[in-house]
């Protein structure tokens, strides 16, 4: 992340992403595959890392081998196989919405992992409680802990999506989006933006 | 990370401002609008800190208002700043000067150093 100034010299906190060049490595069809949707490839990988059958997936596209794969299936508008998609799709000024994989957190309890506000104060007889989840439920009835109880776990590492960032510049030459706010997920990770 | 670098580079436009340090006391010019009409407000103080590297770097400047304590961070290259200027250089032995916050009237004295 850095920040920005923007017209009226705020200073505007933004994530710089670089979006493609992305190649269309598929396309999926209502008749073919009961659905329509567009495969974008980015990222390019080793010819030794990449299996016999990618190798030909790519082969078909007429691309090199890449890391990513991912289907869109509301795409704007129609694309041809072997296509390159760049930045230019966007504009500055537009709203984006961004899919990432949250940061893993490790095991931890509920407080940071469901925002409880545990039990209590230090004194009244409490001890070893405080970032506790309180009950658990009744007694007799049900004589059990309800399915989805929130309780302590690993926690982060989800598919998170923040939505309605704006598009605050587009470098096309660089392929480089600058949007404003955070996005999901460590630096350097892959992240989906959708129109 | 160089293309961050290189986002910064291209969005920001660098202002070119005199070299200070904490103990410095300064006159921030800044740009003030009030629907279209804009103006420009002297801001002094005294430095007491600068914060970060790059193109995101900050500037604190501390003043007594009215008897009152003011703090206000300017960004270094904000295009609001219109200039900075620089009254006396302090001699300080540090390069955050949070004390001056708990100190006042002669206590927050700043020796100026010879420059």
């Amino acid at each position: 992340m850095t920040s920005i100034f923007d017209a009226d010299g705020k200073n505007i906190p933004c994530t710089v992403i670089e979006a493609g060049p992305c190649v269309v490595t598929q396309i999926r069809t209502e008749e073919k595959d009961g659905y329509s949707a567009v495969q974008l490839a980015f990222d390019e990988a080793k010819e030794k890392n990449t299996s016999a059958p990618l190798k030909g997936h790519f082969a078909k596209a007429k691309t090199t081998p890449k890391r990513k794969l991912v289907e869109f299936k509301t795409f704007p508008d129609e694309k041809q196989l072997g296509e390159v998609v760049t930045v230019s799709i966007f504009e500055e000024g537009e709203y984006i919405d961004v899919v990432g994989t949250s940061k893993g957190k490790g095991f931890q309890g509920v407080m940071k992992r469901h925002g409880f506000g545990g039990v209590g104060g230090a004194t009244h007889g409490q001890h070893n409680r405080q970032r506790a989840l309180g009950s658990l439920g009744a007694a007799s009835w049900p004589s059990r802990v309800f399915k989805g109880k929130k309780m302590a776990g690993r926690t982060g590492g989800d598919r998170v999506k923040v939505q309605n960032l704006q598009v605050l510049k587009v470098y096309e030459e660089q392929n480089l989006l600058v949007v404003s706010g955070s996005i999901p997920g460590a630096k350097g990770s892959y992240v989906i933006v959708d129109k | 990370m160089d293309l961050v670098k290189f986002v910064e580079d291209q969005a920001v436009t660098k202002n070119e401002v005199p070299a200070f340090k904490a103990g410095d006391t300064v006159s921030v010019h800044y740009k003030i609008r009030e629907g279209n009409k804009e103006r420009i407000q002297v801001y002094q103080g005294v430095v007491i800190q600068r914060n970060s590297v790059g193109t995101n770097q900050t500037f604190t400047v501390r003043k007594i208002s009215n008897g009152i304590g003011v703090e206000r961070i300017f960004p270094v290259n904000s295009p609001n700043i219109e200039k900075v200027e620089i009254n006396n250089h302090g001699k300080v032995r540090r390069a955050k000067l949070y004390y001056l916050r708990g100190l006042t009237g002669k206590a927050a004295r700043i020796k100026s150093r010879r420059f």
